[in-house]
């Protein structure tokens, strides 16, 4: 009675409908769906506009003394107007390698939403495993590394939808580009969030596929999750940090991302970095996409 | 891979028809090295028949069905379905077999019908063939009026359904249900129980069952294996384990006062004559054609049989006699079964 003959003999059968189970989930409940948009969105306006530390530089923070303005002449305060005015381009420059620092935080939104919407790709995980999916899938001859292939899949195809929405939110906000930007460069920031999302979710599975309860891998997520984006370039320039910091922001494959992302849409494009960039971002999801399903298989078919 | 498939009996060169298609041997399941829910258990099941697996909960009854289905790792034994070592060739196994799991695995934010359609890609079945398979079945299930509406809308019963139509889109030989019936009402059993008949009935399938509902191993099951702390005790048809027993209870009452144990105690199939109060309590084997047997004679040397009342032995006869404990009991000692259940869910985390 088994009929199996025109049955796909592929091993990767089943990724598609698995990974599209997990999507449809978001793009069919408007709600989830909505909020996905939303949230980069408040996140721009509250630390890229309301927190504008370009502003902090600006010439009015530079008003001098009464008695001291007294001492200049009209022609004296305007070229000291000029100087600081000018400072704070160069303040910015010099700090941020771009005088805009709405552009330069917006790029950072994009690792920040990379890193969390992969974060949470775990967590469905654990329902599949508690609500017996897991187990169902498992007793099907799909393979094991294609359940798991799945998840990383879709938590990649999600963020990767909502940094293109990030991308256009911020040319629309006021997003400087580079002076050697072309629209192919998008498909550059596009391959490199690919790589930092499989390997970030690989990593998250990793540490979710054992857990039976919510609670662990929420738990796991909230410790790392904002230590890691503040210890990136996402937002603020590793250059200035302590060297503690700096130590960590070099090894964090987020700042790698950002600074790839910022070399192709903001900065006067340096290819040697971004080289550099792009390989260790690659080297990085290779490995831990490697670790994330051997794991994950081992511990699938105990 | 499908020239294995299309020809397992070729292969394993040992499968009859009629023959072993589910054979166990010393299959064994310890979690985290002291924790033994399956204890060398040794079965098999034949080709067409309902084969049950019945015990209380925490008996090792999923445990059992979990290595069978391939998603479990035997600790120690062998076990082969349709011929396929479940450890060695465990993918030709789960290409021939249909699981419908305990729990509600359909997920809720998709369509009955998406559902079908989604277990059918887990298979590798082409979308075509899926989609024609998809409204037989759920024809089968009757479910077709509700296929577009979100499983989230189902009540326990459809989910039941749809579980069952999943587990058999990929057309298996062998299909394995554990607990169908599990906490679904009285008119909702009766329903999936003649699902399950039918099953087998019209498409010669083998099913292999887990429950720990005594009536329900009792209506479906061909051969029921009795299993308590992860050994099997019994195995048998249900019929069998209760003659096994020592046979029904006859009791009756005649309106003359002569002694008639001598007479009753020729008839075929009794065991044992006792008068007491006046009314006779037989042990007999087979009561059902024993009872007529005994009024007939009776009858003969002149008796009228003014009472008479049968009483079988239930599964639950069978359970007390060889557990030495009511099945009943086992289920009551809820704190007990928490507690394993407990150490059971840390083990397999």
């Amino acid at each position: 009675m088994s009929e199996t003959n025109g049955n796909s003999k592929s091993k990767l059968h089943g990724l598609w409908a698995l990974t599209n189970r997990d999507l449809k989930k978001w793009y069919k409940a408007p709600v989830i769906f909505l909020l996905s948009i939303i949230q980069p969105i408040l996140w721009m306006g509250l630390l890229g506009k309301a927190m504008n530390i370009g502003a902090i530089f600006s010439g009015s923070s530079f008003a001098l003394p009464p008695q001291l303005a007294t001492q200049f002449t009209p022609e004296q305060l305007q070229q000291l107007g000029a100087y600081f005015a000018g400072l704070q381009s160069n303040i910015m420059t010099g700090a941020f390698s771009t005088a805009d620092y709405f552009s330069f935080m917006s790029v950072g939104m994009i690792a920040f939403t990379a890193l969390f919407t992969t974060m949470f790709s775990g967590m469905s995980v654990v329902w599949d495993r508690r609500l017996g999916f897991l187990n169902k899938a498992l007793s099907t001859p799909v393979s094991r590394a294609v359940i798991v292939f799945s998840k990383v899949l879709s938590a990649t195809l999600r963020s990767m939808f909502q940094a293109g929405i990030i991308i256009v939110i911020a040319v629309a906000f006021g997003l400087q580009f580079g002076p050697n930007f072309t629209p192919l460069n998008i498909l550059g920031v596009f391959a490199i969030l690919f790589l930092i999302c499989v390997g970030l979710s690989s990593i998250f599975i990793a540490i979710t596929i054992r857990s039976t309860r919510i609670e662990t891998p929420m738990a796991v997520v909230n410790l790392i999750n904002l230590p890691l984006m503040f210890a990136s370039n996402a937002f603020f320039p590793t250059k200035l940090m302590p060297d503690w910091l700096q130590t960590i922001a070099k090894v964090n494959p987020l700042t790698y991302t950002t600074d790839a992302v910022r070399q192709l849409l903001i900065f006067d494009t340096d290819w040697a970095v971004l080289v550099v960039d792009f390989a260790y971002v690659g080297v990085f999801a290779v490995i831990a996409a490697s670790i994330g399903i051997v794991l994950s298989w081992r511990f699938l078919s105990k | 891979m499908s020239k294995e498939i299309e020809g397992p009996v070729e292969k394993s060169g040992e499968i009859n028809v009629s023959e072993e298609i589910i054979k166990a041997e010393g299959l064994t399941k310890v979690f985290n090295k002291h924790l033994t829910a399956v204890d060398h258990v040794d079965f098999s099941v034949t080709n067409g028949e309902i084969f049950g697996f019945l015990g209380p909960n925490g008996a090792g009854k999923t445990t059992t069905i979990n290595m069978l289905i391939t998603i479990l790792k035997p600790t120690a034994g062998t076990a082969s379905v349709f011929g396929y070592d479940i450890t060695k060739h465990a993918s030709e196994v789960r290409n021939v077999i249909g699981v419908v799991p305990q729990e509600y695995t359909a997920d809720e934010d998709l369509t009955g019908v998406e559902n079908i359609i989604l277990c059918a890609d887990l298979y590798g079945i082409p979308r075509k063939v899926s989609r024609e398979r998809a409204v037989e079945l759920l024809e089968l299930v009757e479910m077709t009026t509700f296929k577009d509406k979100k499983v989230a809308t189902y009540s326990g019963g459809m989910r039941r359904r749809l579980e069952l139509a999943c587990g058999l889109i990929n057309r298996p030989r062998i299909l394995f249900l554990d607990e169908p019936t599990l906490g679904l009402d009285v008119q909702t059993r009766t329903a999936t129980w003649n699902y399950i008949r039918k099953l087998k009935k019209e498409y010669g399938m083998t099913l292999f069952m887990t429950t720990h509902y005594l009536e329900e191993a009792d209506a479906l099951c061909d051969r029921v294996a009795i299993i308590d702390h992860g050994k099997i005790v019994v195995v048998g048809p249900p019929e069998d384990l209760k003659h096994s027993l020592g046979g029904d209870l006859i009791t009756l009452s005649i309106r003359e006062d002569d002694d008639v144990s001598e007479v009753v105690q020729k008839i075929e199939h009794v065991k044992d004559v006792k008068k007491e109060n006046g009314s006779y309590r037989i042990k007999a084997e087979y009561g059902e054609i024993t009872a007529p047997l005994i009024i007939e004679a009776l009858r003969k040397k002149g008796h009228t049989v003014t009472k008479l009342s049968l009483t079988e032995p239930t599964l639950n006869e069978v359970y007390l006699e060889y557990t030495g404990k009511s099945m009943r009991d086992a289920e009551e000692s809820r704190e007990a079964f928490a507690a394993q259940r407990m150490t059971m869910r840390r083990a397999r985390q």
